[in-house]
Order: structure tokens, then C-alpha cells, then sequence
């Protein structure tokens, strides 16, 4: 039941914000997001911490075809609704600056994009996967395209087309699974998980690339990531919060929960290609972002250094690489979206974002600059930050699959604070310049906002058990399930 | 006039509902089986909707009881097409369909394309009509019979068959295939279609192709299937060219009327691929998809339409600024075109993903990879209106939108929601 209030609250409060008129409608939406995250805190409060699926809602759907609306909560999907429910307040408060033509409509479709990402976190039925991780598609397209900057038709367009693409073959995966289920064929997790585990080395080779490449387009991962710089640095800020806080995780999340229990044989045949091109994306991605001027630009292309060793953890199949991802899905998603809006707060006070012409905003405003370099030591690992403690599993995780990809994998965190860190150099430090010295002090909400993620950031970086022990008995339950599966 | 046709067709579909389950054979020439009744449940359905939208066209005409005589006897003609058990009886249904859509396609008068159009539809109808006759002669030459059991019977029951039976399968099918407009007898569609008035358009593209996909399968799943070795590799090649010619042709169009048209063509070709599957999926799929086609073909056709009339051009840009002027029009041609390129959770979603567990089914992968591929074209062409909606600006004014038209444009919009949230109303009839 709660989890079927966590999809239809967002979905009935996105409806009746199409109605609302004028700039107050923000309060609102904000007020409808806190209530959804209260709604999530008490599922986590019921939440009873071991591997069973909880509040289950199974009812009928398409009943000739074997679909049922059929979603649930463990420990997986726990983590995951609390990342979504957690950050869209946060999103639609760094908005609170910012005057959107039509707010209305902007702040119904966050909210509407809010229903589908629990939904994608929440799905038990192949069918009703596919639904939710499409309509996630809809609402960020029109953001992007309504509210994006220069050059956005083409950009979004190429973006909608290119996931499309991908959740196609996802579409034709799942047909495949579908097909060899018993029976009348059915939909249900459980028998997908057994059609998938039933076939041979070569056919759940084919579920293999079909899922993979879906969730490789909507991470990304090198080499499916072109669209990615380009559509994160045109879409409104908001936009771009959502794309890289949240729905990039639905690609993470489909390797936990699809990928690996369907075709465990299939991603063992293929993990040493899949997990190369993710460890290639972790350092190409970080060399672009050195060379990067324009700030936004770079944090994207960081964007993809981490999710690329998100999906190298996972993909290497062990306890250890799957539940840093998990913990490190929540890590970059808070770091992300503070990172960005420390984009937002810069573009809005100088008009521009190139790092360059940048410089000394700390003489200026040096609380600014002490919340920026926490967000940062976030993002760049260091240990007692949250970032620290999902990359030293994953990298844990990969070494036990291979050694030398780790050690390769493991450039990425050197690489990733040299361009961080040098950024904060000419961002923040150094002369002030005609166009930093007018810095204007962080408004209220900003500074809330900041508050909140730097909290985030120490809090779980210092005691990160309560996060590990949610996920931690559904992802032991689900590697043991993958091991067995492979004999070993 | 008008309130008495809505009367009419509201108590056709009250009295076609009676008909279900009862499995009534009329003369051995009709035979109301839930196949025939389920179809024209959804062509009487949207009928009622196109009256609503075509209620201006008739109203300009001086002589309007021409015009409601000419449809309701193409509606006669679609009826009879989707519940014929006799080849005499395809060969009427098909000419008292076409010979008065011939008529309305010209009905423009002052217009040279729209007499160019209804020209060109006669000559290519009576062509394809010709083929179908031929076909059907040689069929009885064969089986000496016209009843479609009859056929069935004499084709299954072991005894050799004559070749010239093979040679009049693939006649009807050509004749067929024209009048589905599937690639490569699709030449007429584009002109008829953009040079006929906008609304007997989107009679063509909805109630015609609904009907004469729905004889297509009746013809060829029953009655043809024990010589499928004859024609699948053929439909396999045109369900094929269909889907790419289609779509690929509909990139470059400039004038949405025109687009529409080529995107009705690659329509045609999805619903092959269910044809071509023959399995219990079928007659579902192509109901489905036929009912969920038809409905966002509807929306899509009056929304051009009303935009034709108002600004004097069917270019992609008059459609410029529409999210900002019209919201109403920009959101439900949105949700329509969404549903066109299959994007869920509207019903056009449903009906692709039923259509291509149809062909996984019956093993035609590559088909299903082809139409994906197709989709991703499809998609191009449907958010260029998308874009010029509501990404470029305009200065032109708002459109007046009669309340009647409002009222069906909302209901499509839910219809088409609806249907893509519980497909199992339609899918599990048959």
C-alpha cells in the first residue's frame, strides 16, 4: 500500500499543479515533495532490515498478457527511493531563485518525473519496468526542450532519440524472456529471473547486450556517452540535477536488479568487455575533464568517470563491488546535484561558467567557498566523506575480479582530483577580478540547500552503517542467488 | 441531418453489441462472428468521433445530404468488408467502400489537386479492383467456390490443386495490398491523401484502412494460411520496404498532411508484421492497432485541419508557437503523436508492443528489428511537430476552437491514455 502512495502522490500532486497559477505554485510543489520524502521515511521507519520484498502490491493489469502492477521494497529499492525522494525537495528548492517562464508546468513535470523514477526503483513485472523507465523519458525531455539553453532542440532531441534507442533493445530483451516463461508466459520478476537463468551461455549472451546496452545509453558508459556532455550542459539546472541525480541511476539500478540475476552467465562471458569500457569511460572521461573550460561541462564528463566505476562494481559481480555501487549511487547523486547548483549559483552571479575567467570568489564570499570544498572533497573521495566509502568498495569489489582493471579503474580517483581540485583553484582561490568582485552572499534558500548536502555529505561519510545495513542483506541474498546461478 | 446519423450509428453500435457471441452466418454470404462484430464496433466508434470533427465540412456544403449518403455508404461498405464469408462479398464490400470515397476524395470541386486526387484514386482503385477480380476468378476456377469455408475446404483436404490457385493467392494479395497502401502499391496513397479535403483524409486513413486490414486478415489467417509457403516471403518483403519506405519518406515531408499520409503507409506495414505472424496473437494485434491507430489519426487530421483553415497552409512551421497560442491543440496533438510513434503510456505504445510479441512469436526477429529501427525514424518526423509546437514562436493568434471540438479532443486525448493504460478491454476479445 505505501508503496503504491509513493507512486500516486507525486503522480495526483503533479496533475493538480498544472491548475495552480502564478510563482506561489513553488511552496507548493515544494511542500508536495517533503510530504512524499515524510511518506518515504516512514516506509524506511516499517522498513524491516533483512532481504524479503516489502509492501508488496500485486494486482492485475493486462491479464490476457500475464502483466501485473506489481511493485515492492527491499533494501535495494529502499536506498534508491530515499535518493529520489530525498533529492527532488532539494531540486525544486534550488529553484526558488530562479524565474521559469510557465513554473506551473515545470514543477508538475519534476513531480510527474518523480512518480516515474519510484516507479523504475519500485517495478516487480518486466512490463511495468519498461512503462515507468519510459515515462521517466517524457517529462525531462519536455524540460529540457521548454527551459534548456542554446541549441536545445537538436541536443534534447538527439538525447530522446539515442535512450530511446536503447530501451528498445531492452524492449526486445524483455519480449525474449517473456516468450520463454511457462506456461501462458508472465511478466512476474521471479519467472523472468527463471527464464533468463534457464537458457544457455549464448542466449542470455543476447538478454545480455540487449539490457546492457539500455543501461549503458542511460548511465552512460563510453562509448554510448556522447549525448550526455551536450545534454548537460543545455539543460536548465533543474533538469540537469534530475538527469544526473536520479534518472542516470535508473541504468545502475537496472544492472542490480535485471541484468546480473537474469543473464549471470551472460555478464560473466561478457564482463571483462563490458567492465573495459567502463574503466576506459573512467579515464577518458576524466582526461576530457581536465581540459574542460566551461565548468558545467566538466562536472558532466566527471559524471561519467563515476558512473563508469558504479558499473565496473557492479558488473564484477561480488558482494563487496555491488553494494558500493549501491551506496555510491546515493554518494554521487547527493554530490552531484550540489555540485551542480554551485554551477547554478556561480552562472547566476557572473554570467558565465568559464573556470578561467574566474577566480578569488573566496576573498569575496568565503562561506561559499568552504560549502563548495566540502561538496568537492565529496566528490574527489576523500576519506570521511561520502563519497569515500562507496569507491573504496567498489574499487575492493574490482580488484577481486581483476587486479589490473582495479589498478587501471583506480587512476580515476587521482585523475578526478586533479581536475576538481584544480578547478577550486581558479574558481575560488587566487586574485579577485572584475567579474567575481561583485559575488553577491548566498540567499536563504541557497544556503539551506547547501547546508543540507554538505550535511549529507560528512554525516554519511562518517557513519555510513545505517545506509550499508539497508541495502546489505538484499544485496548478500542477490550475489549468493548470482553465484549459484554460475556454479560456483 | 446531422443529429439524426449520430442517432443512427449510436444505435448500429447498441444493435452490433447484440451481435456478440451469437455467431450469425446471413446467406451464407455474412457471417457476424465476434471478428466481424468487434471491427465494426471500432468502425462505428470512429465514425461517431469523425462525424464530430467532419461536422464543418459538411456544413459548408450546399447539398449535405449528398455528402452524409456518400460515407454512410462507405460505412456500409466497411461493415460488409470486415464480415464477408463469400468472395462476392469482399469484392462488394471493397466497391461500395471505394466507389463513394472516390466521389468525397473529388469533393473540393473548385480544387485541381483535390480532382487530381479523387482521379487518381479511381484509376489506382479500379486497377487494384481488377487484380482482386482476377484473382478471385481464378480461385473458383481452382476450388469451385467462392465461399471462403468452401476454399478453405478444398485447399486442405489433400486433393492436388491447380497452380492457377497459387497465381489468384497472389493476385488478391497485390489487389489487397493496394488497398492497405503497402509499399510498393502505395504510390497513390501520398497524392490522395494530401490532395482529398483534410477530413475525408482522415476518413481513408482511419475507417478504409481499418476495414481493409480487417478483410486482408479474415482472407488471408482463415482462408489462405494452409498455403502460406506461397505468399509469407511476399508479405515478409512488402511488411519490410513498408515500414522503411514509409517512414523514410515521411522525414522529408514539409507538409504535415503529406506526412501523416507517408505515416499511415508505415502504419500499414507495422500491422503486416501481425498478418504475417498468423497466430493467435493476430486478430488482436491489428484490432488493437487498427482501434489505437485510428483514434490518434483522428486527433492529428482535425488538428491539422483547424490549423489548415486558419492560417491557409499545412507546412511543419504553421505549427510554430501552437503550445503557447492553443495549448489545448498543442497538448492533445502531442499526446496523439506520442501515441502515433509509440512512446508509452499511450494506446500506440500497447499496440507496437502487441505487434512485435505477435512477430517474436512467430520467429520474425529480423522483421521486429527493422520495425524498431523504423519506430526510431517514426519518432523524427512526429517531434519535428513537437518542437515547432513548443519550442519555436510565432506571432499568429490564437485559434478559435468550436466548444463541440474541444469536447472531442479531450476525449480522444483520454481515449488515447486509457487505452494504453488498460488494453486488455480490446485485446481480450477476440
Amino acid at each position: 500500500m505505501i508503496t503504491l502512495l509513493l507512486i500516486l502522490f507525486p503522480l495526483v500532486a503533479s496533475l493538480l499543479l498544472f491548475f495552480v497559477k502564478g510563482q506561489q505554485v513553488k511552496n507548493i510543489a515544494l511542500g508536495a515533495a517533503i510530504i512524499e520524502f515524510a511518506i518515504a521515511i516512514f516506509a524506511l521507519s516499517q522498513f524491516k532490515q533483512d532481504a524479503s520484498m516489502q509492501f508488496v502490491w500485486n494486482s492485475a493489469w493486462v491479464q490476457s498478457m500475464g502483466i501485473t502492477f506489481h511493485v515492492g521494497i527491499d533494501g535495494i529499492s529502499m536506498l534508491l527511493v530515499l535518493l529520489t525522494t530525498f533529492l527532488v525537495p532539494v531540486i525544486i528548492l534550488t529553484s526558488f531563485k530562479n524565474e521559469h517562464k510557465n513554473p506551473s508546468a515545470f514543477y508538475a513535470l519534476i513531480l510527474f518525473m518523480q512518480m516515474a523514477l519510484i516507479g523504475v526503483f519500485v517495478s516487480l513485472d518486466g512490463f511495468l519496468f519498461y512503462v515507468f523507465w519510459e515515462l521517466a523519458l517524457l517529462p525531462i525531455y519536455f524540460i529540457c526542450l521548454l527551459w534548456g539553453g542554446e541549441d536545445r532542440a537538436r541536443i534534447t532531441f538527439k538525447f530522446f532519440v539515442y535512450t530511446l534507442a536503447g530501451s528498445l533493445f531492452m524492449l526486445g530483451g524483455l519480449i525474449y524472456l517473456y516468450l520463454h516463461t511457462p506456461g501462458t508466459h508472465s511478466f512476474n520478476i521471479d519467472a523472468i529471473y527463471a527464464a533468463g537463468r534457464g537458457m544457455d551461455v549464448v542466449h542470455q549472451g543476447y538478454v545480455f547486450w540487449a539490457m546492457f546496452i539500455a543501461f549503458a545509453i542511460k548511465m552512460p558508459i563510453f562509448p554510448f556517452h556522447t549525448w550526455q556532455p551536450d545534454t548537460y550542459t543545455t539543460a536548465p539546472t533543474q533538469g540537469t540535477m534530475l538527469l544526473s541525480g536520479i534518472m542516470l541511476k535508473m541504468g545502475t539500478f537496472g544492472l542490480v536488479r535485471w541484468l546480473l540475476p537474469i543473464a549471470p552467465l551472460g555478464v560473466e562471458h561478457y564482463a571483462n568487455i563490458a567492465i573495459g569500457l567502463a574503466v576506459i569511460g573512467i579515464v577518458y572521461a576524466s582526461c576530457i575533464a581536465i581540459v574542460q573550460k566551461d565548468f558545467k561541462r566538466l562536472i558532466a564528463y566527471s559524471s561519467i568517470a563515476h558512473v563508469g566505476l558504479i558499473a565496473a562494481g557492479i558488473l564484477s559481480m561480488n558482494v563487496q563491488g555491488v553494494q558500493g555501487g549501491m551506496i555510491q549511487m546515493l554518494s554521487h547523486g547527493v554530490n552531484v546535484v550540489g555540485l551542480f547548483f554551485i554551477v547554478d549559483i556561480i552562472q547566476r552571479r557572473t554570467n558565465t561558467r568559464e573556470i578561467q575567467s574566474l577566480g578569488g570568489i573566496r576573498n569575496v564570499n568565503p562561506q561559499f567557498a568552504v560549502l563548495f570544498l566540502f561538496i568537492l572533497l565529496g566528490s574527489v573521495a576523500l576519506p570521511l566523506t561520502n563519497g569515500f566509502v562507496g569507491e573504496f568498495l567498489l574499487l575492493n569489489g574490482l580488484f577481486q575480479h581483476n587486479a589490473w582493471i582495479a589498478a587501471f579503474a583506480g587512476l580515476s580517483v587521482i585523475l578526478g582530483a586533479v581536475y576538481m581540485l584544480r578547478s577550486y583553484q581558479s574558481i575560488m582561490l587566487g586574485e579577485t577580478n572584475s567579474i567575481t568582485s561583485s559575488f553577491a552572499p548566498l540567499e536563504k534558500s541557497e544556503k539551506v540547500v547547501l547546508l543540507i548536502i554538505c550535511a549529507a555529505v560528512i554525516a554519511f561519510g562518517v557513519f555510513p552503517k545505517p545506509l550499508l545495513d539497508i541495502s546489505g542483506p538484499a544485496v548478500d541474498q542477490l550475489v549468493q542467488g548470482v553465484q549459484a546461478a554460475l556454479g560456483k | 441531418m446531422y443529429p439524426i446519423v449520430l442517432l443512427g450509428l449510436i444505435t448500429t453500435f447498441v444493435l452490433n453489441i447484440f451481435d456478440w457471441d451469437t455467431n450469425k452466418l446471413y446467406f451464407k454470404m455474412v457471417q457476424f462472428d465476434n471478428y466481424a462484430v468487434a471491427f465494426t464496433a471500432v468502425i462505428i466508434v470512429i465514425a461517431f468521433l469523425w462525424f464530430i470533427m467532419a461536422e464543418g465540412f459538411f456544413k459548408e456544403e450546399s447539398n449535405q445530404t449528398d455528402y452524409f449518403a456518400l460515407v454512410l455508404f462507405s460505412l456500409v461498405g466497411a461493415v460488409i468488408m470486415v464480415s464477408y464469408s463469400n468472395m462476392a462479398m469482399l469484392f462488394l464490400g471493397i466497391e461500395i467502400l471505394s466507389i463513394p470515397m472516390y466521389i468525397l476524395a473529388g469533393s473540393n470541386k473548385t480544387d485541381i489537386s483535390s480532382n487530381e486526387a479523387a482521379f487518381k484514386y479511381l484509376i489506382m482503385g479500379a486497377f487494384a479492383t481488377g487484380f482482386l477480380l482476377f484473382g478471385i476468378a481464378l480461385i473458383y476456377g481452382a476450388t469451385g467456390s467462392f465461399d471462403l469455408s468452401g476454399i478453405a475446404a478444398a485447399v486442405t483436404n489433400g486433393r492436388a490443386i491447380s497452380s492457377i490457385f497459387y497465381v489468384g493467392v497472389l493476385l488478391m494479395l497485390v489487389g489487397m495490398a493496394f488497398k492497405v497502401s503497402a509499399a510498393p502499391f502505395h504510390f497513390w496513397a501520398p497524392d490522395v491523401y494530401q490532395g482529398a479535403p483534410t477530413v475525408i483524409t482522415a476518413f481513408m486513413a482511419t475507417i478504409v484502412k481499418t476495414a481493409a486490414f480487417a478483410a486482408f486478415l479474415r482472407l488471408f489467417s482463415a482462408t489462405f494460411m494452409s498455403v502460406s509457403g506461397t505468399w509469407m516471403h511476399v508479405v515478409w518483403i512488402m511488411a519490410a520496404l513498408t515500414l522503411l519506405v514509409g517512414n523514410i519518406t515521411a522525414v522529408m515531408q514539409s507538409s504535415t498532411k503529406r506526412m501523416l499520409a507517408y505515416s499511415s503507409v508505415a502504419h500499414a506495414g507495422y500491422m503486416l508484421l501481425a498478418l504475417l505472424a498468423g497466430n493467435s496473437y493476430s486478430n488482436n494485434a491489428i484490432l488493437f492497432y487498427a482501434a489505437a491507430y485510428s483514434v490518434g489519426s483522428i486527433a492529428t487530421f482535425s488538428i491539422v485541419n483547424m490549423i489548415t483553415k486558419s492560417k491557409g497552409t499545412d507546412t511543419v512551421d504553421s505549427f510554430n508557437g501552437l503550445g503557447k497560442s492553443n495549448p489545448l491543440l498543442a497538448v492533445v496533438m502531442t499526446i496523439a503523436l506520442l501515441s502515433l510513434a509509440g512512446i508509452p503510456p499511450t494506446a500506440g505504445f500497447f499496440a507496437k508492443y502487441y505487434i512485435f510479441t505477435s512477430a517474436f512469436v512467430a520467429g520474425n526477429v529480423a522483421l521486429v528489428l527493422i520495425a524498431i529501427i523504423a519506430s526510431l525514424i517514426g519518432v523524427y518526423y512526429y517531434f519535428r511537430i513537437i518542437i515547432a509546437m513548443f519550442f519555436k514562436h510565432s506571432s499568429d493568434e490564437t485559434i478559435a476552437v468550436e466548444s463541440n471540438h474541444k469536447l472531442l479532443l479531450i476525449v480522444i486525448a483520454i481515449a488515447i491514455i486509457a487505452l494504453g493504460l488498460m488494453p486488455d478491454c480490446i485485446i481480450s476479445l477476440l
